[in-house]
């Protein structure tokens, strides 16, 4: 009876000898509750805050993105109800030539960032697999304390470091000779060069600052794969001769395929919905050039005048387009032994 | 040491010796360098917040901060921005997710023993379900929420932002913490069972332990990202309630921007996460339950 409704997970190994009687596998003490209805009770609180704080307003946004909703519908006193307006937020929306910037924004960002960070982070890993075990352990602790670092912190920091007067990076470009920062990029003085006023600096900064950040935890997360694979086969690669680069495509990269598909999808989430980063970059949702869907979204919504009805269409699309994206992982992790 | 003159076995060995050696050199080489661009921007909002003006608003490149000073960190505690001092902020910070920390790691257990433990109708569609709310952007959940928030009567309450943030953080966390449970051992539970035990204390004095290692960590990543949070807070607070990442927005003002207390801020903001990341950093790792019942 009880057995039935037990997932057997790792139970096979030690259970009780055969000669036993089945009822002992059952705790002594009944809890006086219908044991089939367990989980059920267990998943309450859970389900409740996912139901309420992420499936309702999910598809309240949806509702919203039809409606009109401005400072007559959110004020306190006597707000009016919200009016249907049909597909209009979203026409409006497709019109504005901001979205198609946030669009192209996005998803040129993603695509740099998410390349970027794997390259240099599987680098950076197989690298740490080479060290010797102190030295290993040091640049670990140091380059997980760059990731540890909050993002609005990290925004704060590379503010800092890419300022116009008093800047590190300005003071360094200062340095290069004149003539070749002449040829490189027309001009030899760099001092009170704004970096945060214009859109194509701003994401150079903003895709520095995300793989600064983010590339150590591809690195740690190759370097545990790269643990388990058996030396043995790299030796065999030695004795064959083969370079490391063909040793890297030949043997590792097949082997840590499955990690590197989830961190491939991880860095898409992520770097889509990158916020806090490009808030603080630019104080706030000022250059509309540089916005991306979710400043876009931000902006739209709670920047006076607000609209709500058009900050939800575009919040909607962004989520259409990640769920899109992510479609695929979903399925790989439902066909997979995951949710069995 | 490698000598040119020994002969030829003896030179063929050292040349050998001499590769190996200057590959080492090479590895350790570009891991310090991968090490110092990686501590580079901490050092530098560390080191600018123990410097005086002078040596901030320079055009000259000053490594260390050799006129170190209190002075940005004393004013950010004292005057501090957006009307409050800083404390404030950090405490808001601070209570907002250690209370996101003590709702969530309940919510999570429960829920990942009964999806860990037992088979029931409905438990594959909840886990699609938790896979699928992840991807939701939170812009997507601000402006219902902002709405229902301003409905309530709950804006500019911590507890509203801790709910939400404990909305924000268990997907992930009943998910990360349903391995740690699935990882314990069947056998050990149903031990105790035969040992008299009820349900509850097999689940407290034989589960729980083992999982303890899993909901470290599982409440790490729910303190971190509550800690983090910037755009709920943003939204749903005055002044009063900010916490740490809205606080460090408002430094930006129109004349000029006083970088010695920005640094100052955010490195409060930042110490603590970082210290508390690498201290548990290692159980993290080494923790589950090798060997529990194989001996």
């Amino acid at each position: 009876m009880t057995d039935t409704s037990i997932a057997r997970r790792g139970g096979g190994s030690a259970s009780a000898p055969s000669g036993r009687p089945r009822r002992s596998h059952r705790p002594q003490k009944a809890s006086g509750l219908n044991p089939k209805l367990i989980p059920y009770v267990l998943l309450i609180p859970g389900l409740a805050v996912i139901a309420a704080l992420l499936l309702y307003p999910m598809i309240q946004v949806f509702v919203i993105s039809f409606q009109k909703v401005g400072i007559p519908q959110i004020r306190d006193v006597n707000p009016k109800p919200a009016d249907w307006v049909g597909w209009e937020n979203y026409t409006k929306v497709f019109e504005n030539d901001i979205f198609w910037s946030s669009l192209r924004n996005t998803v040129s960002f993603a695509v740099i960032a998410v390349t970027l960070t794997l390259a240099v982070g599987t680098a950076v890993g197989v690298l740490l697999n080479q060290l010797s075990k102190r030295m290993s352990t040091l640049v670990i602790v140091g380059i997980m304390s760059a990731w540890a670092v909050p993002p609005v912190a990290q925004g704060v920091i590379w503010r800092w470091l890419f300022d116009a007067e008093a800047g590190i990076i300005n003071w360094a470009l200062n340095l290069l000779p004149d003539f070749l920062s002449n040829a490189l990029f027309g001009r030899a003085d760099w001092t009170g060069e704004p970096w945060t006023n214009e859109a194509f600096t701003i994401y150079l900064i903003l895709i520095l600052m995300v793989l600064w950040s983010s590339f150590p935890f591809v690195a740690v997360s190759v370097l545990a794969g790269l643990k388990g694979i058996p030396t043995e086969l790299y030796e065999a690669a030695r004795v064959d001769g083969s370079s490391p680069w063909r040793t890297f495509w030949q043997i590792t990269f097949p082997l840590l395929k499955p990690v590197f598909a989830v961190l491939t999808i991880l860095s898409i989430i992520w770097d889509f919905k990158v916020f806090s980063q490009l808030y603080t970059l630019m104080n706030g949702p000022t250059v509309r050039e540089a916005f991306n869907l979710s400043v876009f979204s931000f902006s739209e919504a709670f920047k006076a005048p607000p609209k709500m009805g058009s900050g939800a269409a575009i919040a909607v699309i962004l989520t259409i387009i990640l769920l899109i994206v992510t479609a695929f992982y979903v399925r790989q992790m439902l066909k997979s032994e995951e949710l069995r | 040491m490698t000598t040119l003159t020994t002969p030829g076995v003896k030179r063929g060995r050292d040349a050998a010796r001499t590769r190996k050696r200057l590959r080492k050199i090479a590895l350790n080489g570009t891991a310090t360098l991968v090490f110092l661009i990686a501590m580079f921007p901490v050092y530098w909002m560390v080191s600018t917040a123990f410097k005086t003006n002078d040596q901030i608003f320079t055009t000259e490149f000053i490594p260390f901060p050799t006129s170190f000073t209190f002075e940005h960190l004393d004013r950010v505690l004292t005057e501090g921005v957006a009307g409050n001092s800083i404390w404030l902020y950090l405490r808001n910070s601070a209570i907002v997710a250690l209370g996101t920390v003590a709702l969530g790691a309940i919510f999570s257990l429960l829920a990942a023993t009964a999806v860990a433990r037992f088979k029931f109708k409905g438990r594959t569609s909840f886990l699609i379900t938790l896979l699928v709310v992840q991807m939701i952007p939170a812009e997507a959940l601000l402006i219902p929420l902002f709405l229902s928030v301003k409905r309530l009567g709950l804006i500019d309450q911590l507890l509203g932002l801790i709910v939400i943030n404990v909305g924000l953080t268990l997907p992930f966390g009943i998910w990360m913490l349903r391995t740690f449970v699935a990882a314990v051992p069947k056998s050990l539970e149903e031990a105790a069972w035969i040992d008299g035990a009820s349900r509850m204390t097999a689940f407290w004095k034989v589960l729980f332990p083992l999982v303890a290692p899993g909901l470290v960590a599982t409440s790490i990543f729910s303190f971190i990202t509550a800690w983090n949070e910037l755009i709920f807070a943003l939204v749903l607070m005055s002044p009063d309630g900010y916490t740490m990442p809205v606080a460090l927005q408002f430094f930006f003002g129109q004349r000029g921007t006083d970088w010695g207390a920005i640094m100052a801020s955010s490195t409060l903001m930042t110490i603590p996460v970082v210290v508390f990341f690498l201290l548990v950093q290692r159980r993290m790792v080494s923790g589950l339950v090798a060997g529990a019942v194989k001996g």
